[in-house]
């Protein structure tokens, strides 16, 4: 009897040294908790959980039931699926490639010229992902529309090129540029400081041995940065899978039936837009969590071969 | 001299390159001052015309039967404004916490942090509609901002972490020893000396919160409390008679304060895009 009251009474009293020796670091960092919790921990589980239910808002969100794996079966079996999938892919790698090697290319070339134009260029290159979505893609809108407005039509019609509505016409080349020109400055920013670090003696040691502007690219810098141009592929990669505001904003997935729609996008319509009226969360739920553990796992990669362990590092020097 | 002919190439190369945007910011200054454009043509002269949005709202059709544009651009400052203070406010707490003190579950929280930073947050939108109506908080400005807070959150802790890590401890061991809390020393001797940083993610969170669409648009549909973002996509997705006069003077009135903040920020802005990768 005493003696397990005693041991209740040193469990007791442990928990108090426990929490006085954490109530401060505890009370830092409850903030920032509750909001990852709600709004991170509760969605992913969300997520995965309505994928399995037929939750919509024709039963009225409330009247829903649990259906297995039918949300999953009916999206691999559903007759777009396969074209979805493809234009994802055509986005994905189109985007990339096109933020790369644009990125990449202003990069060198605004590191090899005078610290104030380069800084100016790069400011230019910028302007597109610090602009509101809405206004950027405004003006893109503009560009391509039908003549005699277009921009677009207007320089290539003297060039014996015939005018049209680039939007409906060509809605890929539109949406790679769109997406292209705000995503270049990603690689631009990250490439450029990497560049930078580069000690200069390596470049003029090449100089002196007679290469060529192309081979000191191709023998030094290049693989000399190779690990942020991984970094730049992975991280684009993940975030071009998950991003649709941009073809939201210009060709809405459309013209016609999902010609640009992409997966992203398709999950949105499904549960949050619908042209049907009938928003079809759980069926939405289950597309966004194919994304989901796609960007989980990536995500998980990129630590893994970004030396996550000298990342958290324990703080160096501790006082109570 | 054929050596200056290839030291300027580089500069017309890029320039080639840049021109688009170059066109594309230009025609938003340009078209917002004349009656019409033909694509980079104006028709007309130079007019304000597009602007009496601005002192004569009434008359222009267009805003007929939308929200008007003040207590947008207010809203939209509120929602912006309050962003950024809250994303600092809780970054720099857990930031500091993360940075300075040894606890249970650090490790695990510093690595779900990095997790999230690199994982695109708009695939949980879905979730987030049920998460918020169940919190009675949808279709409010609070509610949108706690979900902008939380999507900017990861990056902030972790750069405000960053920052942290670089204040030498000398200054804050002084005021331990003296005997202040941890609180005092975090928000007297520590935060003054992190004021660059806090001043940049600051700015980043603003510009993030300003330019912000989908969030105002997918979770506050009833418009009383909208922002100009969702303005302009309405007035641009109205089909094939955009007025673009009235567009483009509303879009460069929308986009104007980030333009100015970017001119007079843009080290400081690039650093951080740079170091903290998001987007």
């Amino acid at each position: 009897m005493a003696r397990t009251e005693a041991l209740a009474l040193a469990r007791g009293g442990q928990a108090a040294t426990w929490w006085r020796s954490n109530a401060t670091a505890l009370l830092f960092m409850m903030p920032a908790a509750i909001l990852v919790l709600v709004f991170f921990f509760v969605p992913v589980l969300l997520t995965i959980g309505m994928g399995f239910t037929n939750i919509a808002t024709a039963t009225g969100l409330a009247g829903w039931q649990w259906i297995g794996t039918a949300n999953y079966e009916q999206i691999f079996r559903g007759a777009f699926t396969g074209l979805i999938a493809r234009n994802t892919l055509v986005y994905v790698v189109l985007t990339l490639s096109f933020n790369v090697i644009v990125g990449l290319t202003v990069a060198l070339l605004s590191v090899h010229m005078a610290d104030r134009a380069g800084g100016a260029f790069r400011a230019l290159w910028l302007l597109p992902r610090i602009s509101p979505s809405v206004v950027y893609v405004l003006m893109w809108t503009w560009a391509v529309s039908p003549p005699p407005f277009g921009i677009i039509n207007q320089l290539v019609v003297p060039l014996g090129v015939a005018p049209r509505f680039w939007m409906n016409t060509d809605p890929w080349p539109v949406v790679i540029f769109v997406n292209g020109f705000v995503g270049a400055s990603l690689g631009m920013l990250v490439f450029a400081s990497a560049i930078e670090s580069i000690p200069e003696d390596l470049f003029r040691a090449a100089r002196v041995d007679g290469a060529n502007a192309w081979q000191i690219v191709r023998r030094i810098t290049l693989p000399l940065i190779r690990w942020p141009i991984l970094f730049v592929l992975v991280y684009q990669t993940m975030s071009l899978l998950a991003s649709y505001e941009y073809i939201l904003l210009t060709t809405n997935g459309g013209p016609g039936l999902y010609l640009t729609e992409v997966w992203s996008l398709w999950a949105f319509h499904t549960a949050l837009q619908s042209y049907f009226g009938n928003l079809e969360i759980g069926l939405g739920a289950a597309m966004a969590a194919i994304l989901v553990l796609v960007g989980l796992i990536v995500s998980a990669l990129l630590l893994r071969l970004f030396r996550f362990n000298d990342l958290v590092a324990e703080p160096r020097v501790e006082i109570t | 001299m054929a050596f200056r002919w290839t030291s300027a190439i580089p500069y017309l190369v890029l320039l080639a390159f840049t021109l688009p945007i170059l066109v594309l910011y230009g025609w938003l200054l340009y078209g917002s001052f004349f009656p019409r454009m033909e694509g980079l043509k104006p028709i007309g002269a130079f007019t304000l015309e597009n602007w009496r949005f601005l002192w004569a709202p009434e008359t222009v059709d267009a805003l007929r039967f939308k929200a008007p544009i003040i207590p947008l651009t207010i809203n939209t400052l509120i929602f912006s404004l309050s962003t950024a203070l809250v994303v600092l406010l809780i970054s720099s707490m857990a930031g500091y916490a993360l940075s300075r003190i040894r606890f249970p579950g650090r490790r695990t929280f510093l690595a779900g942090v990095l997790l999230l930073h690199s994982f695109p947050s708009v695939t949980l939108l879905i979730a987030t509609f049920l998460v918020l109506r169940q919190l009675r908080l949808y279709d409010q400005l609070v509610g949108v901002i706690l979900v902008k807070t939380a999507f900017e959150l990861p990056f902030g802790i972790w750069i405000m972490k960053g920052f942290f890590d670089t204040v030498p401890w000398d200054l804050e061991m002084a005021a331990l020893v003296d005997g202040a809390g941890r609180f005092r020393t975090w928000w007297r001797v520590v935060m003054p000396l992190v004021k660059p940083g806090l001043l940049a993610l600051g700015l980043l969170s603003f510009v993030s919160g300003w330019n912000e669409f989908l969030l105002p648009f997918v979770f506050m549909p009833s418009g009383n409390q909208q922002t100009l973002s969702v303005l302009i996509r309405g007035l641009i997705g109205e089909g094939r008679f955009v007025d673009y006069g009235l567009v483009t003077a509303v879009g460069l009135y929308y986009v104007a304060p980030i333009l100015i903040l970017f001119f007079f920020a843009q080290d400081r802005l690039m650093k951080i895009y740079a170091g903290g990768v998001k987007g």
